[in-house]
């Protein structure tokens, strides 16, 4: 029997990883996959409280949880797409035009 | 026994695809290393149970999330990531910011969540139930999102279209 | 029954037509300007002459209510206006005077720009004068007696491009307030004490009251107050320095408003209240002192004055201090005889120094005129008349009015009547001395001047028009014929208001009966006194005129003091003017306006502005610095819910 905590230690850390990543990253796609990697880790916490709790409510957020992030990450490629054709660079600190 | 074993060893990946992404300094390498992920962590779902979930997340967000994640890489070519000088706040203040949170937020969940354990084995989190939860009580967000979705997909063609033909495109200050 | 005698309508025809004249009068001729002022004049002048022809049917003391002004829980204020003899008196000198120096302002102020405004303002004066007389109670006299100081600053800064009218008028207005902050405290005491300010409730609570006669008491505050206030109006020490720089106002207005009307409000006002100051023997030896002596005063520098309108203002202030004498000796019917008399012949002085200066061509010193009897008749004739009458020659009006004042002032207190006698003797003296210098001798003025005549195009030196004279020779005759009615006489019509149930002072004119000098004695008196300030007068001014000169030589400093007024104003300037004027701008201004406030503001200004500076740092465009900032925004609001869900 794995003990609850366990799985919620695993969430935390991929959480962790996506916030850091999401503030160390200079590519603007990598920002991106670590703002996915934070909703993986908060989806396996729902799944296991789902789990624990015997709650179905649960899984049915991740679900929605996916369907958002797909959307989002649509969208947000796309803006991507059209930043690199304005300013030929995907380097984030590149992207300061609302500089004072 | 097998359960915890599944468990750590799936685990490692997961742990080790996060750190991977983080220290590869090509876009694609970042990439794979999330698919890896992603991967390890329907594993993880489908100990806890939850069969639909984890299908769901091989096929979405595996599969087309981030194979159009792989696309764009690929397409705008962009190649390593430069080294530039960002901002002292994103380190002094965020990394901190980020400790203290996911600390805090970890102690959190420890200390509400107790001694239980989840048991292996038992897939409850079948398509029928979940279905019947999904258009009963769920019926309303299931429907905004369908239309979310489709203003998604309206604003990423907008957004990523090709400037037409004739007209000017704008020129950066 | 009395019938409704329509009061109001006597002060308020005159402020029509100054709304009439003030609001449309620039548009208006000349002609039609003159019609409205004159007819709205007239026609209250009109009015109180019907009240006295059916005088002796009416029952007196006769109020008319208006409206009621205000009202807090017992204490009520009507706008209502009071009938008795002494405001008949008031009102028959105020509108006759008034409507023959309106008459006369026509000829005087005919070439002026200013036109319409003149007759706006002088109408506005009339009725805030007769709102004065007529008032039933001290509020609304208060209403008339500030709107005279105003009307009077208004006329004496007529031509206010001049710096020196400017200032006048301000000094005017300012000595006036003054005085009216005493008059005020007054009124709170009055309310405070008697619950009312109208006159009949007032002095009803007052009659019943013992004389106060140990130290300072209610009535005696009230009456020094009340003094206080009429010194500033009626220009007496301390107040009285506003009068001589008054003259720069135009000549009619000196006539009206600082010789018959606006100056006697002040004796008016304790002759209204005399029942306060028969209560309050300290308040009225102080009024009978401060009288005297400024009427000594004034005229000491009423000698030595060369301008010839500085002279009657110096005058007025002495006969003014002669009303002040006769009140505060008791006898408030012969002050208000004098105030009457000295309206006429006064009033008539000035308008025909006015006719002198315009013959002249504007020409103001003495020393520059000379012989013009020849050259004015009308003039010299009238202005002979006045001079004779203030100098106190009988049959004169002023003699009788002058020479009751004097007998009652030795009944009371011989140095009073001394120091009035000296003061008559130089009276005489400076007044006739202003006589020979116009009228006598030769014109010493130069041929320019004359010829100039302040560019009227006709040259040389001619007689006032006839609209300016006629006032003159009607004011000449009542300054003649005015006292004839006789002070007993005079007395006796008063008495109703004086001596309403002969409670105090029983030593009225019926009852000399006092060991010393009889009447006729100290009649003959005066009469010599008079006599010799004339052949003084015409020993230095006519027969040997180097002597003055070699006077005022060796009389060296003390002369050169006097010339200068005792430097009262260069006095008065260093203790209160200038400390005041420094501290408003060192302390007021500098510290406190400058420093405090305007500091604060810009301080806070400034304040925001460097705040905002520090805090756009944080707009940077830089996207991973937004990050940064998210990150830590949400591990704070993390920190906050985990510490109230512990809560």
């Amino acid at each position: 029997m794995v003990p609850l905590s366990y799985y919620l230690v695993l969430g935390g850390i991929l959480f962790a990883c996506g916030i850091t990543g999401f503030l160390i990253k200079r590519n603007l796609i990598t920002i991106f996959m670590s703002i996915e990697l934070m909703l993986n880790g908060v989806n396996l916490s729902f799944v296991a409280f789902a789990a624990q709790w015997r709650a179905l409510s649960g899984q049915v957020f991740v679900f929605f949880v996916m369907v958002v992030a797909a959307a989002e990450a649509a969208v947000g490629l796309a803006i991507i797409i059209a930043v690199y054709r304005n300013r030929e660079t995907l380097n984030v600190d590149r992207v300061n035009l609302l500089k004072l | 026994m097998l359960h915890l074993i599944i468990f750590l060893v799936f685990g490692a990946i997961c742990v080790a695809g996060a750190v991977n992404l983080l220290v590869q300094r090509h876009p694609i390498n970042s990439a794979l290393s999330l698919i890896a992920v992603m991967v390890s962590l329907a594993v993880e779902y489908l100990l806890l149970g939850a069969e639909f979930v984890a299908a769901v997340q091989v096929i979405i967000y595996a599969g087309a999330i981030m194979v159009l994640f792989v696309f764009v890489i690929m397409l705008l070519n962009a190649g390593e990531e430069e080294r530039t000088r960002g901002s002292k706040v994103a380190i002094v203040i965020g990394i901190p910011g980020m400790l203290v949170g996911s600390s805090l937020v970890a102690w959190v969940l420890l200390a509400r969540s107790g001694a239980s354990s989840v048991e292996a084995g038992a897939l409850w989190g079948d398509p029928k139930s979940i279905s019947r939860l999904l258009f009963h009580d769920f019926l309303l967000p299931f429907e905004v999102t369908s239309v979310l979705v489709l203003i998604a997909i309206m604003g990423a063609v907008v957004l990523a279209a090709k400037p037409e033909q004739g007209q000017q495109t704008r020129e950066e200050a | 029954m009395t019938p409704d005698l329509h009061l109001w309508l006597i002060p308020l025809l005159p402020l029509a037509g100054a709304a009439i004249n003030g609001l449309f009068g620039k548009r208006f001729s000349r002609q039609a300007v003159v019609a409205v002022a004159l007819a709205f004049c007239g026609a209250a002048f009109l009015l109180a002459l019907s009240i006295a022809a059916r005088f002796s049917s009416l029952t007196l003391p006769h109020t008319e209510q208006l409206a009621t002004w205000l009202r807090s829980g017992n204490f009520q204020i009507d706008f209502a206006f009071y009938l008795d003899q002494l405001s008949f008196v008031m009102v028959m000198v105020v509108t006759g005077v008034g409507f023959l120096i309106h008459i006369y302002s026509v000829g005087y102020m005919w070439e002026d720009t200013g036109f319409y405004r003149f007759f706006t303002y002088l109408n506005l004066f009339m009725f805030f004068m007769l709102t004065l007389v007529l008032a039933n109670n001290y509020l609304v006299m208060f209403i008339g007696w500030e709107g005279v100081g105003l009307a009077s600053y208004l006329l004496i800064g007529f031509w206010f491009l001049k710096d020196s009218a400017a200032s006048a008028g301000k000094k005017a207005f300012i000595v006036n307030r003054i005085g009216d902050f005493g008059f005020l405290i007054a009124l709170f005491l009055l309310i405070k004490h008697f619950g009312s300010l109208t006159f009949t409730d007032v002095f009803a609570k007052i009659a019943p009251l013992s004389p106060e006669t140990a130290g300072v008491g209610l009535l005696t505050s009230i009456g020094l107050l009340l003094m206080f206030g009429a010194a500033g109006k009626s220009a007496q020490i301390p107040l009285y320095v506003w009068l001589p720089d008054a003259m720069e106002g135009p000549t009619p207005v000196s006539a009206l408003i600082h010789a018959a009307t606006m100056v006697t409000a002040g004796v008016y006002m304790v002759s209204r209240s005399h029942l306060i100051f028969e209560r309050a023997p300290m308040a009225m030896m102080v009024v009978a002192i401060v009288g005297t002596l400024t009427a000594l005063f004034a005229a000491t520098i009423g000698v030595t004055q060369t301008d010839i309108k500085k002279v009657l203002a110096y005058s007025t202030v002495s006969q003014l201090g002669y009303m002040f004498m006769g009140c505060g000796v008791g006898a408030f019917s012969m002050g208000i005889f004098h105030l009457m008399t000295h309206a006429f012949f006064k009033g008539l002085l000035f308008l025909a120094a006015g006719s002198v200066i315009h013959a002249v061509g504007g020409e103001q010193d003495m020393r520059k005129m000379g012989g013009l009897r020849t050259k004015i008749p009308w003039t010299f004739w009238t202005m002979t008349a006045a001079t004779f009458a203030i100098a106190g020659f009988w049959p004169f009006a002023g003699f009788f009015s002058k020479d009751a004042i004097l007998y009652r002032a030795f009944q009371s207190n011989w140095i009073y009547w001394a120091i009035g006698v000296f003061t008559a003797f130089l009276t005489s003296f400076y007044m006739f001395r202003q006589w020979f210098l116009t009228f006598f001798g030769e014109y010493r003025g130069g041929k320019d001047a004359a010829a100039d005549h302040g560019g009227h195009g006709h040259g040389g030196i001619h007689e006032s028009p006839k609209v300016m004279l006629v006032p003159l020779v009607i004011l000449a005759i009542l300054s003649v014929c005015g006292g004839w009615i006789g002070s007993e006489r005079f007395d006796k019509f008063l008495s109703p208001v004086f001596h309403p149930t002969a409670v105090v002072q029983e030593a009225a004119p019926s009852a000399p009966a006092e060991e010393g000098p009889s009447e006729g004695l100290l009649t003959s008196v005066s009469i010599a006194a008079a006599a010799l300030g004339l052949g003084l007068a015409w020993l230095l001014y006519v027969k040997n005129p180097e002597l003055p000169g070699k006077i005022a030589a060796s009389l060296g400093a003390f002369y050169t003091a006097v010339l200068n007024k005792y430097y009262v104003d260069e006095i008065y300037a260093a203790i209160f003017v200038k400390p005041l004027v420094d501290g408003s701008r060192r302390i007021l201004w500098q510290t406190v306006d400058q420093g405090v406030i305007d500091n604060t503001l810009n301080e806070t200004a400034d304040g925001a502005r460097d705040v905002s500076d520090s805090v756009r740092h944080m707009q940077s465009g830089n996207i991973r610095s937004y990050a940064g900032w998210v990150a830590a925004g949400a591990a704070g609001l993390i920190a906050y819910m985990v510490w109230m869900g512990t809560r």
